[in-house]
């Protein structure tokens, strides 16, 4: 079955990632034997979302199981370490992903009645990707975490 | 890519022996015909070697089927047990007319299907009895089968039996309906020439293009497949691995395919319903 | 009638963070599939997901094709007072859903 794209760390991707959105433009970063064409997208929709702002890497955690058995359904959550006060609190968690069509997974608003920074949901994804969560602060920064999911499928595709 | 591993060869009466006379063959099989279905043969698992197919999955997968509130078979069963009080047919019934409660009434009864029933003078499975009612009982039309009210009523009736034993038993009657079904079960089949068998009762351990080969034992449907993104019956699922084995599928509704269900779940007697499952 | 399954705590503690899960039936067509015929089914899927407690807006959730079928959500708020927290789902094709749940508070 596929696995994960080879050749990339994180941190390679990370780096260019941040430099990427500090920078003006949306050209890749030289010398990435890896271009996919919805890493582009997903880092326009990243940029869509946070604009010029930092990224910093951190406080949020995202958890996907490392080997999925179904890319139609995934156990994804997203938490942030947050004290959800009135005065600091998380204002949204965006997700998203590398290689399905369409780079945005789901956009979450929250406020201090949340109580917790967090929620919970189950994605598509339609091969083994990265996969990004995003959180806004109420102080305008934004913090990450993303991770390599392995995505395999059933043996014997149904064909009605 | 695993291959498998090894070959199963294919068990069969020692009718193709050359010494036996033909009185001494008909007297050899009217003997066996008295015997109860088989014990385990080689390459059949054993009892205390069970597994369903819960643990052979993730933990995110097996969360899903534990929490109700997670499991999206409980959207079909919620939906059953709506349906079970609405009044259908020109008798203008529902199930509750006859059955009261469910809780109480179904209890048991989808851990002992497929049953034989007396007039058919066949087992049928859960979704032909449900059909049954509707066409005798309450004279209305029978449901399609893997339409969402059959597959909802067939979740709810289900989920009565959670957690308790698979007690489908081979009574004198049965008998021969699980042979024919563990006939098939053992036939080799399809472009493939591959048999149920050989991958779940040989070769269990293995895995399949990454995936793992379960035991394939029917103990929790019908059942939520992430591959299907919806709740599915037993046959649908044996029509999918006759697909995938390129075989040619039965027509929906067989006999073969209750004979089939029937081995099945005789073959998981004794383990616990897990009815709505949730499987990869 | 979409069909929705709620859970969120009968009884809370007042100041207590109470977590609230959601479930609803929808296919979630993604727009990306091809019918056996070749031709692409177009998207149908659902949008929005909206939580209020009590009229305000506790968790909002903008859905995309990448959610997966029959959506699930679960989120957290804190028990502020007794009441009512009300769900609504909306989507393509006119799709709207509701539903609400009443929690005590103590």
């Amino acid at each position: 079955m596929k696995k994960g794209n080879p050749g990339r760390t994180r941190r390679d991707f990370l780096d260019s990632a941040t430099r990427l959105i500090g920078a003006a433009g949306l050209v890749l970063a030289a010398g990435a034997s890896v271009t996919h064409a919805t890493t582009q997208s997903m880092l326009a929709a990243i940029k869509g979302v946070v604009g010029d702002a930092a990224v910093h890497k951190g406080k949020v955690k995202l958890e996907v199981p490392p080997l999925v058995e179904n890319g139609n359904s995934v156990t994804t959550t997203v938490s942030v370490e947050s004290p959800m006060t009135a005065e600091d609190y998380v204002k949204a968690i965006h997700v998203f992903n590398e290689k399905n069509p369409q780079p945005n997974i789901i956009g979450v608003r929250l406020g201090p009645h949340a109580g917790r920074a967090m929620f919970s949901t189950r994605i598509r994804l339609a091969d083994s990707q990265k996969i990004i969560a995003i959180a806004e602060m109420s102080d305008g920064s934004f913090w990450s975490d993303e991770t390599d999911v392995v995505v395999t499928m059933a043996a014997c595709v149904e064909v009605l | 890519m695993s291959k498998l591993r090894r070959v199963r060869t294919c068990i069969s009466l020692p009718t193709d022996s050359r010494i036996f006379t033909v009185r001494v063959l008909a007297a050899l099989i009217s003997a066996l015909s008295l015997l109860p279905v088989r014990a385990a043969t080689a390459g059949e698992i054993p009892a205390g070697e069970r597994k369903s197919g819960y643990e052979f999955m993730s933990v995110e997968t097996r969360t899903m089927q534990d929490d109700d509130a997670v499991n999206p078979g409980m959207l079909w069963v919620l939906e059953g047990k709506a349906l079970w009080s609405r009044t259908v047919g020109e008798a203008n019934k529902s199930c509750a007319s006859c059955h009261t409660g469910a809780s109480t009434t179904m209890k048991g009864v989808a851990a002992r299907y497929p049953a034989f029933d007396k007039r058919l003078g066949r087992p049928i499975d859960l979704e032909q009895r449900i059909n049954l009612c509707r066409t005798e009982q309450q004279k209305a039309t029978p449901l399609p089968f893997e339409g969402r009210e059959m597959l909802a009523l067939a979740a709810f009736i289900g989920q009565q039996s959670r957690g308790m034993p698979i007690a489908v038993t081979d009574d004198e009657r049965s008998k021969s309906f699980i042979e024919a079904g563990r006939t098939i079960f053992e036939r080799r089949q399809g472009q493939l020439n591959l048999s149920c068998a050989q991958c779940h009762d040989d070769n269990w351990r293995g895995k399949l293009a990454g995936a793992p080969i379960t035991q394939g034992h029917a103990t929790g449907y019908p059942l939520y497949r992430l591959e299907w993104q919806a709740i599915g019956s037993l046959q649908r699922r044996l029509r999918n691995c006759l697909v995938g084995m390129r075989a040619e599928p039965y027509a929906i509704g067989a006999p073969e395919y209750v004979n089939l269900e029937l081995f099945l779940m005789w073959r998981a007697r004794g383990m616990p319903v897990e009815t709505p499952a949730v499987r990869p | 009638m979409p069909r929705t399954l709620i859970n969120v705590p009968a009884r809370a503690k007042r100041g207590e963070v109470i977590e609230i899960k959601t479930l609803i039936s929808h296919d979630m067509e993604t727009g990306f599939r091809a019918d056996n015929a070749g031709k692409t089914v177009p998207r149908d899927i659902i949008s929005l997901f909206v939580a209020s407690y009590n009229g305000v807006e506790i968790f909002r959730a903008e859905l995309h094709p990448a959610i997966a079928a029959n959506p699930f959500l679960s989120f957290t708020t804190v028990a502020t007072e007794s009441g009512r927290i009300d769900f609504t789902w909306t989507g393509d094709n006119g799709f709207a859903a509701n539903e609400t749940a009443q929690i005590t508070v103590e």
